[in-house]
């Protein structure tokens, strides 16, 4: 059923008409040509396909467009704010927090959900927060490590 | 069968390169539509390297430094590799081999890597073979660059060689003060002399005395696109007028397609329907409309099943099918040293045992994918492939055109693993999109890739061997059955050897994995060097050093141990605690595990609590990337020793989702110790693989000394320490 779904993306508004069974992640990448959130399994088990929906982290393969009706979205490419780049993306950065860098904008999504509901988590807490996140090339040391350099960078304030 | 292939391509072929033929077979009919079009590809789709105005036509011949680099007359340096980056870090490694040799910062430096138009091919990127291979070539090609360059200078300025100096992208003559930058001479008349000399084979490379970038952790070059989401990877790329791809699977292995009916998917809006024998797919606007389509005909197909073993009784399998004969690995891979039968019969003590390897799937985070694109009888397609070129043919083959009509661009690409030497996926994509008249992308599903794409190899592994009244091993005789040869000959002095791999007839389509069968060859061997010891009462460090001369796998296994403190800790852990430890070699590196693990007997669970692991592959190129490469080893192994394991049963596989098939996950990293032996007097090898030999073994040994039950399989089920 195709319906006109009118939201915010990274900022700006957006109005698209679309199958609105469609998921998010789908429309994100073909129609609104995002590329940035990525498909890893189309279940919900990964998390490659994590966006920001009204500052929380979901899985867009899992979530039908017509929910993000009126509501804010943003991908790993609306992070960064005029430029400059958010602490977190700083800190995979500089702790190579990644290798291929296929799981890296849903880790960091995932990520900043997590500062915001905890912006001082512990090793474990980390990790227990990370946790539905796959990463195969085996990054979680360094993306654990550039997690609590970014909350301390942020001190708390996200 | 087998081909004229460099030793690189050797290394990776095993008993199991995937084939690829049959699952891409055109009917006949088809093919003799396909016709040769001429030569001469026009690269209607392309990259936006700049060749300079200068460059001669014929620059880019083969070995030529024209065909490994260009200088911009704007100081802008492009060099080539056929090389992927697949995050192993090699764009990082191939900069700083450029950059080191030609006297520039690594910013300089574009590396334009695996474009099958542009750049040489230096082979599939597999084997660890980039460090010792494509990184000598790219040296030798950027240090003859300079050598000619500074040459040019010397012959303007009527100077001699020995009186100028190379730095920072310029040649000077600190007598006179004179300086030319390499820009300039790109804009000189004879530069394509440059471009068109051979890059000699003796060509001298800067000694690692002298190294200034290699030897440094120089980052990934396009880190910031990574974060940013701004990074393209194959299932990213998007062309103009492009449909969206899917194809039509079998519902279980070696079912063929007898009837469909495709009218339904015809009479849908936008949609393309390709079929040819059993190669059904449809591509459409979006990968939804794509999929509604292919399910729409799949309620139509009838199938013909045909029987398949099931993976509960994969290991009486394999050894019922075993051949002999088929070992392929003779001379130092295997073959036999003294008489074991002699050995065996007046042993005072004789173990024998065997071990089970399943099957795992790479799973990588970014499923296969490709864009395919035909303009005038030429092809070019992006695609995550680990091998370039073999992409290339498979595809020139496939479609019945020259060589040069088919251009491949590997863009930076998710993890391989091994697991992405094909180009099935870039056939099926180029297949749809010659129907459609379009471009199409195609990225396989996660499902598709868990049933599809080739898995590691499941094993079988016997070992007997005899201990002498000193408690020294003097009979060995090691028999893989399947899983290849890799690192199957024993480091271990032994006098009297046997070593044999056998072919069997594999149920699943298996190829290359990580390291490739060294993972179960070392697991197998270290876990019964552990048994062994405890038969000969000896210690189970004590009892490998006993056998070890060569002086790197001593090395490694003696920090290794020291640094975990394991004959401290060893007999003094609390309950179901239990440390272990495991060393082995492979392609020209060496490495050697302690773990500790802690055992659930009721839940029959292992948890991996501390791993000390160290390293050597002489001298170190990049040592942040090194340590990285052994960190995802080290994790990507726990997967194989603990959870990885493909089940089949009717042809089917029966957990291929992320919620089945458990791969490691932030909670399972244990406390990591790292540490990395610099060898700058030795020749680097690479280090993406064989880090991953040594942590399944320490983990069976970890749990034998915290339990006492020896686990004879991988994965190592903890469900065995219920039972006991």
């Amino acid at each position: 059923m195709e319906e006109t779904i009118k939201f915010r993306l990274n900022g700006k508004p957006t109005e698209l008409t679309v199958d609105s069974d469609r998921m998010l992640l789908w429309v994100l990448r073909t129609d609104l040509a995002l590329t940035g959130t990525k498909y890893g399994c189309g279940e919900g088990y990964c998390g490659a396909c994590t966006v920001l929906v009204d500052n929380e982290p979901i899985r867009s393969c899992r979530t039908p467009v017509e929910d993000v009706e009126d509501k804010e979205v943003v991908t790993i490419e609306g992070l960064a704010n005029n430029g400059d780049l958010h602490p977190l993306q700083k800190a995979f950065m500089e702790h190579d927090a990644l290798q291929c860098g296929f799981c890296t904008p849903g880790m960091i999504l995932t990520a900043y959900g997590l500062l915001q509901e905890n912006p001082q988590p512990s090793y474990s807490e980390i990790l227990q927060g990370m946790d539905d996140n796959l990463c195969r090339c085996g990054a979680h040391k360094r993306i654990v490590q550039a997690i609590q350099a970014a909350s301390k960078e942020m001190k708390g304030v996200s | 069968m087998m081909k004229d292939t460099p030793a690189s391509e050797m290394l990776e072929s095993e008993c199991c390169e995937p084939v690829d033929e049959q699952r891409s077979a055109f009917q006949v009919s088809r093919r003799g539509f396909l016709q040769l079009l001429g030569s001469g590809l026009l690269i209607t789709v392309t990259e936006s390297v700049s060749f300079g105005q200068s460059r001669a036509t014929g620059s880019r011949r083969s070995g030529t430094v024209g065909a490994r680099l260009h200088i911009g007359q704007d100081g802008r340096i492009t060099v080539m590799t056929g090389k992927v980056e697949i995050g192993q870090g090699s764009r990082a490694q191939l900069t700083q081999a450029a950059a080191e040799e030609l006297r520039v910062s690594v910013d300089q430096i574009r590396l334009v890597m695996a474009d099958t138009a542009l750049v040489p091919n230096d082979g599939t990127t597999a084997g660890s073979r980039t460090t010792p291979s494509t990184v000598p070539a790219v040296r030798r090609g950027a240090a003859t660059a300079r050598e000619l360059l500074t040459e040019m200078a010397c012959e303007r300025w009527k100077v001699d060689r020995g009186t100028v100096k190379v730095r920072e992208g310029a040649i000077v003559h600190p007598a006179t003060g004179r300086k030319i930058t390499y820009a300039a001479l790109a804009g000189a008349k004879d530069i394509a002399k440059v471009y068109e000399a051979a890059i000699p084979r003796d060509v001298e490379v800067t000694p690692v005395s002298e190294w200034e970038v290699l030897g440094t952790s120089v980052p990934r070059p396009n880190r910031r696109d990574l974060v940013t989401g701004a990074h393209r990877f194959p299932s990213d790329i998007v062309r103009p007028r492009m449909l969206y791809g899917k194809i039509l699977r079998p519902p279980s292995y070696g079912a063929t397609l007898s009837a469909i009916d495709l009218s339904e998917a015809k009479a849908m809006d936008g949609v393309v329907v390709v079929r040819d024998g059993n190669f059904v797919g449809c591509a459409a606007p979006t990968s939804f409309r794509a999929a509604q389509a292919v399910q729409a005909i799949a309620k139509t197909a009838s199938w013909k099943a045909a029987p398949h073993p099931s993976s509960k009784e994969l290991f009486s399998y394999l050894k019922n099918h075993a051949r002999s004969g088929g070992g392929g690995r003779r001379g130092s891979r295997g073959g036999a040293n003294g008489s074991v039968e002699d050995a065996l019969e007046k042993a005072s003590k004789v173990l024998r045992e065997v071990y089970g390897i399943s099957y795992i799937q790479h799973a990588p985070m970014e499923p296969r994918a490709a864009v395919a694109e035909w303009n005038d009888g030429t092809l070019a397609v992006w695609t995550g492939s680990q091998a370039p070129n073999r992409v290339h043919s498979q595809l020139a083959q496939a479609f019945g055109i020259e060589s040069g009509r088919v251009r491949v661009i590997i863009p930076d690409m998710g993890g391989g693993f091994g697991g992405k030497h094909t180009g099935e996926v870039a056939v099926e994509a180029a297949r749809l999109a010659k129907g459609a008249g379009r471009p199409v992308s195609l990225r396989w599903s996660r499902e598709e890739e868990f049933i599809w794409a080739y898995f590691r190899p499941a094993g079988v592994i016997e070992i007997q061997a005899g201990l002498d009244a000193n408690g020294l091993t003097v009979a060995w005789d090691f028999t893989n059955i399947n899983s290849g040869g890799a690192a199957i000959a024993s480091p271990y002095e032994i006098r009297n050897k046997r070593t044999q791999f056998l072919r069997s007839d594999p149920p699943l389509r298996q190829g290359s994995y990580r390291c490739l069968a060294a993972t179960a060859n070392n697991f197998a061997r270290e876990s019964f060097m552990d048994e062994l010891a405890a038969a000969a009462g000896a210690d189970p460090l004590a009892f490998r050093l006993a056998h070890i001369e060569n002086a790197r796998l001593r090395a490694v296994l003696e920090t290794a141990a020291k640094r975990f403190r394991f004959s401290e800790r060893k007999g003094k852990n609390g309950q179901d605690v239990g440390v272990g430890l495991a060393c082995g070699t492979e392609k020209g590196s060496y490495v050697a595990a302690c773990v500790e693990v802690s055992v659930d007997r009721k839940r029959g669970s292992i948890d991996v609590r501390r791993v000390c692991e160290v390293f050597e592959c002489g001298a170190i190129q990049n040592p942040d990337n090194l340590r990285s490469q052994v960190e995802g080893c080290i994790i990507m192994g726990l997967g194989g020793a603990l959870t990885e394991e493909i089940q089949f049963e009717n042809g089917k596989v029966l957990n291929p989702s992320f919620r089945q098939y458990q791969v490691p996950r932030f909670a399972d990293v244990p406390e990591l110790d790292i540490h990395l032996l610099d060898r700058p007097d030795l020749p680097s090898a690479g280090g993406g693989e064989t880090p991953i030999i040594a942590i399944a073994p320490a983990i069976a040994n970890a749990v034998f000394e915290a339990t006492g039950i020896r686990i004879r399989c991988m994965p190592i089920r903890g469900v065995a320490l219920k039972q006991g």
